[in-house]
């Protein structure tokens, strides 16, 4: 298939006219009214002759013109339905674009639509959605991860070349591990937020979604920036990151945390965790174990703090100004409403939200030690490999564990590359992240690129 | 927790059944979260944001390419003069 290949190789080939935009897109709107069905990812598709009309005129100005992508719903996008999710805004529909969709579409990107989510990003399984779970591509009875599951099962059945996602605790990561392909978390700030419907706005990041650590860093070339619009954006100078992908990481030191390793951990992905840290070893790179003894209090601070940022950025939703009433919500998204509520409360503010606003700081003090020493840290996406439909979404508790070795990444705003690493006996994929210290993009993605390049976990597709 | 209050607080419409699943599930997140009552924290300045930007502004101007079409907005006579 066309979209097996990589971005740039398209490219090449769309400007030596051995293909055109419009057998690209043909091929993806063919799996779409294929495998969707049976997928679920999108929630809103571009009407296909749309897409084919948009094709057709394609001028091929990047190396991301007329290559079909789509985005996780929580970007809104003018004049076409935007739901994050949810029934609430089940009928919404903006009056412009985000800054992210502006960025991509003016490189001539073609977007084929919006893709399945737990609802405001509040879920890791696509299953806290008003509109159906996404199933998994390698097992239609198992989740696709979440919060961005959509985006994530699309890329790997095929539907499309890429997607943007949005990361506040693990939402790219996780359906990127659980889905088999490669996904970026950025620092926060480096990606513009203006335009994503806030989920934590202490935590949201924007970041691309895709089969290879190399197409990663072609997208984050396009939308990495200072946005006038979004005063959080980073003003430091966008690095090149793809000059530099074909560097080697010889001497790089990787740290490998006991704490993420441990107890509750699946066996089997312990060990390809183990056998890619081997796998480095080889390219050049030393192998540390280190520890970051706060991790314990990781889920208490997310779920302390993402929920009162959630319950604050969500009293919008009024139904008076736009969208339906309050409701609509789904019992997830009002508990992490109530939780949220509770801490930031008269009374408890102290005790939890002020609390675990310091113990962030620890946190973060944390990962800076352990950066003194080492250039990036290894560990697991998730402890399981993907989960039967059900699992998660009945259990409170096991949902808001199944984010453990992911949340605290954003409660640090570092930035992770998520990619494969193995498949489990039965043939289900199992993911890794590399995460590095603020603004070290451009490093993981060459990790990440070296990886690749002697493993093939990332050309494997489902049998659909 | 006064689940009936914070409801309030929320401003979300709550039937009875629903407080009643919501006070075991919420029991349950709280027990989970309250583990961070064993950290000491004392003398720790708080983390509300990671990157360490202050003040950011721009200049005050109408920018005239991103206003809105104010559609399905109507009319009333001024309130105050």
């Amino acid at each position: 298939m066309l979209v097996d290949d990589t971005i740039s190789n398209l490219s090449t080939r769309l400007k030596k006219k051995e293909i055109s935009a419009v057998d690209i897109a043909t091929e993806c709107l063919e799996q779409i009214e294929k495998l969707n069905p049976k997928i679920n990812a999108f929630i809103t598709q571009v009407n296909p002759k749309t897409v084919l009309n948009h094709a057709k005129k394609i001028k091929l100005t990047t190396s991301l013109s007329g290559i079909p992508y789509v985005l996780k719903d929580a970007y809104i996008t003018k004049d076409l339905r935007t739901t994050a999710g949810s029934n609430v805004l089940s009928n919404y529909i903006p009056q412009y674009d985000a800054t992210v969709v502006s960025k991509v579409n003016s490189a001539g990107s073609i977007l084929l639509g919006k893709m399945n989510m737990d609802a405001w990003g509040h879920g890791g399984s696509t299953e806290n959605t008003d509109f159906s779970p996404t199933r998994n591509p390698w097992d239609i009875t198992r989740v696709a991860g979440g919060s961005g599951g959509g985006p994530a099962a699309a890329i790997a059945s095929r539907m499309c070349s890429f997607a943007i996602g949005e990361d506040s605790g693990g939402s790219i990561r996780n359906p990127a591990g659980w889905c088999g392909i490669t996904g970026l978390k950025v620092t926060y700030g480096r990606v513009s937020r203006y335009g994503s419907i806030a989920y934590a706005s202490s935590f949201d990041t924007v970041g691309p979604t895709a089969k290879t650590a190399e197409d990663c860093a072609l997208i984050l070339q396009y939308i990495a920036g200072l946005d006038p619009y979004d005063a959080t954006s980073s003003p430091l100078p966008v690095g090149n990151y793809l000059s530099h992908l074909r560097e080697d990481i010889k001497g790089k030191i990787i740290g490998l945390p006991k704490e993420f390793m441990g107890k509750g951990l699946d066996s089997e992905v312990k060990q390809l965790v183990l056998q890619a840290a081997k796998k480095f070893i080889d390219l050049g790179a030393k192998v540390e174990e280190v520890s970051l003894p706060t991790l314990e209090y990781g889920i208490s601070v997310y779920y302390l703090l993402a929920p009162s940022e959630t319950s604050s950025n969500l009293a919008r939703y009024d139904g008076i100004r736009y969208g339906n009433g309050r409701d609509k919500f789904t019992p997830e998204t009002m508990r992490r409403i109530m939780i949220g509520t509770y801490a930031l409360s008269a009374g408890y503010y102290d005790a939890y939200y002020k609390k675990a606003q310091q113990a962030r700081t620890l946190i973060v003090k944390d990962f800076e030690k352990v950066f003194n020493r080492c250039d990036m840290i290894l560990s697991p996406v998730s402890p399981t490999p993907p989960t039967k439909l059900g699992e998660l979404i009945n259990d409170p508790v096991k949902n808001m564990l199944a984010d453990i070795y992911t949340l605290t990444t954003n409660t640090a705003g570092i930035p992770a590359l998520a990619l494969p690493c193995g498949f489990t006996k039965t043939g289900l994929p199992v993911g890794m992240q590399l995460q590095g210290p603020m603004f070290s993009e451009k490093l993981l993605l060459q990790a990440g690129y070296a990886y690749q390049q002697t493993t093939s976990w990332h050309v494997q597709k489902p049998q659909l | 927790m006064d689940v009936k209050h914070v409801g309030k607080l929320a401003n979300l419409p709550l039937s009875d059944v629903e407080l009643k699943k919501l006070e075991t599930d919420l029991e349950n997140v709280l027990e989970l979260v309250n583990h961070i009552q064993d950290l000491d924290t004392s003398n720790i300045e708080p983390t509300f944001q990671v990157t360490g930007l202050t003040n950011v502004t721009r200049p005050d101007k109408v920018d005239t390419s991103r206003m809105l079409p104010q559609k399905g907005f109507f009319k009333v006579k001024s309130i105050f003069s």
